[in-house]
């Protein structure tokens, strides 16, 4: 422990020494256009990111309301309204296929255009670079062609909202874009969009994955061997392999679907020997991998956090790192668990069932480290804190009913109902955005270089933590009593758990207020935030530079020694 | 650059070719969505396209041309170019990756075919699922494939000998013999655009089209992302010999025609595995045109 601050100090020092004669040259800024539409720096990129993932949040999560509000009680409420609003028809098979439009831009904008540019985007690029001790990503244009890349595929999905796609305007598919429904099943062109919008997106991410893998592995400080890298930085680099690998093979996939559509392909096409679970194997090989892209970079953050505030380095360094490593690795190799109900043999769903529940090995040693972290620490319960707490618990129930769903057998009652709705938005609406909140508050003084407001942090955790829960928890008994995902009728037994899900959406939309009056709190009014305004629990290169760092940092590399070691619990021994 | 750096990283000026790139790109890609639905948009929207395709080659030209640019100024220190390796090693990972796809889905069609029958003179296809006595084979009934040992095996030898091409040409490069040099780069764009020539002949005299079944769907996807990605890298070895002219590359330092070559390896192994997998095994048994 003594070891460990005072490596920080002797850190802090020379980082601040350093800072003061480069401050000036390193922090000439170019002029507004060029600094925010020709960007070639990393922390303007990150910000970016951060400001269009909160756009698209505001989406994503709209959409999510109209949806609950709809679901409020049974029979059809407002989807005729919005058919007509959106240039439809008037008749219930528009308002249907709106529906099937609402879902498919909810999992879309969430999953591509939120919770991925917010965590590998914007903190990636932000915090990758400041952690291993390098001035800036390894190709800082090419990162420029990342993020826009990703504006302009949700440019392409808002495009197909104004064409025909099935029986209404707008892409009606899922975020799965499963064939048939995609291909016959939806003729117009705003599938076609819907497909370029990933394209797009995905073009995007590849180039942004070459990017972190070639900075962490050729941009680390002297003395910084990966041993000694940051939890959040191996997230990143476990991440950025999962999209190197597996986004091409979506890209193949949509490829098909767009010529099954438009040229007579007959890829999924049973006519012409196709086979549309051909489509799934091949989604479901990009989606799985896909879903640890979502929450590795969580992992990695609610690591740094948990250490911060516990004064502790975090416990088990290098299981944590290469559990990280392991779930990445297997999760290759358990896509079929999306696909137990289309008929595979038995033996494929056994093999896919205890591949499936492998992956509970590594996730059970990240939460264990995590409460070992913390126990004996000395605990600050900080607004970042407690995002972490939240997370760490509500993870767990989320990766809990994941073993129940992973058992084939289970699988064949509980699949496509409100039970599977219920376990993902656990681990991603509760997983991946309580750690985004976590993360946004541990470096938002960093980045802004001011200080947010604790009051309406914890406010903001508290009702968020609430909201969220009413809305989720009772999916649970909802799917065990039947009610399929993906529809916007039900039966009237099923009345009172969407009531209750559909109050804790305001919950959760009240909640939100908070977070946004705390923005603009502390933009306007917050303190000037230290270098350090967390203590001697933040070790990472990050807290070395001024709040925010200077434009243009490390321009003389920061040199890690063995007293830097701030993972390892052992004394350093001379 | 900003500041006095102390470090040998690249920190790049603002470009603004990123961003005509992608907006380029999302005009190219809807353009080709207006152009799949002329009954919506009219026949002339397909000019949307060709806007967006000018863009992103004007970006790819730009943004090679910078890069060159700044190779020829010494913004290339040993470790930038260390970071382009792995760049491109990257890349190319990913690349095998898209490939992985096509081969998923030919190689699903292959062992797990469905009946099929295929009529000459429509070039339709009727699936024969469910029928009594149907015989399941990739290949519909009456459909004739390419022959894998007439023109295939000429454009593997091709492809084959392309690669040898290129590796003169990379040790002529080492040990500087500028004309060794543009010999084996000629050679290889030469082969490459042979290869390329008899790929265009052989798909306009193939006995089959694009759509129908799932053998000519999987057979033209592959063949054609790989002759697509042949393309694209003998532009990138064209480029490569016009900068050798213009004397660019030296003994020590020639990243861009490292790039180039390894791209082109890439390509031939894809072809390798092509010609096995979907010439040879895939038509095995089959009429042969």
């Amino acid at each position: 422990m003594a070891t460990t601050a005072e490596g920080f100090d002797a850190h802090h020092d020379q980082g601040h020494g350093h800072g003061h004669d480069a401050h000036d040259h390193a922090d000439h800024k170019p002029g507004f256009f060029a600094r925010w539409f020709m960007s070639t720096n990393h922390k303007d990129i990150g910000t970016m990111y951060l400001i269009f993932a909160i756009i698209a949040g505001i989406v994503g999560g709209a959409i999510s309301g109209i949806m609950r509000v709809e679901l409020a009680e049974p029979g059809i409420q407002y989807l005729q309204w919005w058919a007509q609003f959106m240039g439809g028809g008037n008749d219930l098979n528009t308002a249907l296929h709106m529906w099937n439009v609402f879902i498919t831009a909810h999992g879309l904008i969430m999953v591509f255009f939120m919770v991925m540019p917010a965590m590998i985007g914007g903190f990636g690029n932000w915090f990758v670079p400041l952690m291993i001790g390098a001035p800036d990503m390894a190709f800082p244009r090419m990162n420029n062609v990342s993020f826009w890349l990703t504006v302009a595929g949700f440019f392409s999905l808002l495009f197909s909202l104004f064409v025909p796609g099935g029986t209404g305007p707008g892409a009606g598919t899922g975020w799965t874009v499963y064939a048939p429904l995609s291909t016959s099943g939806s003729v117009g062109p705003a599938v076609d969009f819907a497909i370029f919008s990933l394209h797009l997106a995905g073009a995007g991410s590849i180039l942004g994955a070459t990017n972190f893998i070639t900075t962490i592995f050729n941009m680390r400080a002297p003395g910084m061997t990966l041993h000694k890298m940051p939890l959040f930085v191996w997230s990143v680099l476990v991440t950025a392999f999962l999209l190197l690998l597996a986004l091409p093979v979506l890209a193949a996939a949509i490829t098909m679907l767009l010529t099954d559509r438009n040229f007579g392909t007959t890829f999924f096409n049973p006519a012409g020997g196709g086979d549309p679970v051909l489509y799934q194997h091949l989604f479901w090989f990009f989606g799985h991998p896909e879903v640890y892209i979502m929450i590795l970079p969580g992992f990695g953050m609610i690591s740094q956090i948990i250490a911060t505030f516990s004064k502790k380095p975090v416990f088990g360094y290098l299981g944590m790192a290469y559990a990280m490593v392991a779930i990445g690795v297997v999760g290759f190799i358990v896509w079929a668990h999306h696909m137990y109900t289309v008929g595979l043999d038995v033996n494929t769903k056994m093999y896919f069932t205890a591949a499936t529940m492998v992956i509970a090995v590594p996730t059970g040693v990240k939460i264990f480290s995590w409460i070992a972290t913390m126990w004996g620490g000395s605990l600050s319960f900080k607004s970042p804190m407690v995002w972490s707490m939240g997370f760490i618990f509500l993870f767990t129930v989320g990766g809990v009913t994941g073993v129940v769903l992973a058992n084939g057998g289970i699988d064949d009652n509980l699949h496509d109902t409100y039970y599977v709705v219920a376990h993902f938005h656990y681990v991603l609406s509760m997983g991946a955005v309580f750690s985004m909140f976590a993360g946004f508050y541990y470096w938002f003084p960093k980045m802004s270089g001011r200080m947010h407001s604790e009051l309406l942090s914890h406010l903001h955790f508290w009702t968020f933590f609430i909201g969220v829960n009413v809305i989720f928890f009772p999916q649970h008994f909802l799917g065990m009593q039947g009610m399929p995902r993906r529809y916007p009728d039900y039966a009237e037994a099923f009345t009172f758990w969407h009531q209750v899900s559909t109050y804790g959406y305001y919950i959760m939309a009240g909640s939100m207020v908070f977070f946004f009056v705390n923005i603009a709190y502390a933009l306007l009014a917050g303190k000037k935030a230290a270098a350090n305004p967390w203590g001697e629990g933040a070790t990472t290169l990050e807290w070395t530079l001024p709040s925010p760092p200077p434009y243009h940092q490390f321009e003389t590399l920061p040199v890690i020694t063995d007293a830097h070691d701030y993972h390892d619990h052992r004394p350093v021994t001379a | 650059m900003a500041g006095k750096a102390n470090h040998d990283y690249h920190i790049l000026e603002p470009d603004i070719w990123p961003l005509i790139g992608s907006f380029s790109a999302l005009t190219f890609t809807s353009g080709m969505v207006l152009s799949f639905h002329p009954d919506l948009f009219g026949s002339s929207a397909s000019i949307v396209m060709w806007a967006g395709l000018a863009g992103l080659i004007a970006t790819f030209f730009m943004w090679f041309k910078n890069i060159v640019i700044e190779a020829q100024r010494g913004d290339h220190t040993p470790v930038v170019q260390l970071h382009m390796r792995y760049g491109m090693i990257l890349f190319i990972a990913s690349e095998v990756m898209f490939f992985v796809g096509w081969f998923w889905s030919f190689f699903d069609f292959a062992l797990f075919p469905t009946p099929l029958t295929y009529d000459h003179t429509t070039g339709a296809t009727t699936s024969l699922f469910g029928e009594t006595g149907a015989i399941a084979a990739f290949i519909p009934e009456g459909m004739e494939v390419l022959d894998p040992f007439a023109l295939p095996l000429l454009n593997t030898l091709i492809l084959l000998c392309s690669g040898t091409t290129v590796t003169w040409a990379h040790h002529s490069l080492i040990h500087g013999d500028r004309v060794g040099l543009k010999q084996g780069l000629w050679a290889t764009i030469a082969l490459g655009v042979l290869f390329s020539s008899i790929q265009a002949y052989e798909y306009s005299a193939a006995p089959f089209g694009f759509g129908g079944n799932t053998y000519s769907s999987a057979f033209y996807m592959a063949t054609g992302f790989h002759g697509f990605h042949v393309l694209i890298g003998t532009i990138f070895l064209a480029v490569c010999l016009y900068r050798a002219y213009l004397g660019h590359f030296t003994p020590r330092q020639h990243f861009g025609f490292e790039a180039a070559a390894w791209y082109w390896h890439f390509v031939d192994v894809v072809w390798l595995f092509l010609f096995v997998a979907i010439y040879v095994w895939g038509g095995w048994g089959a009429e042969y045109h």
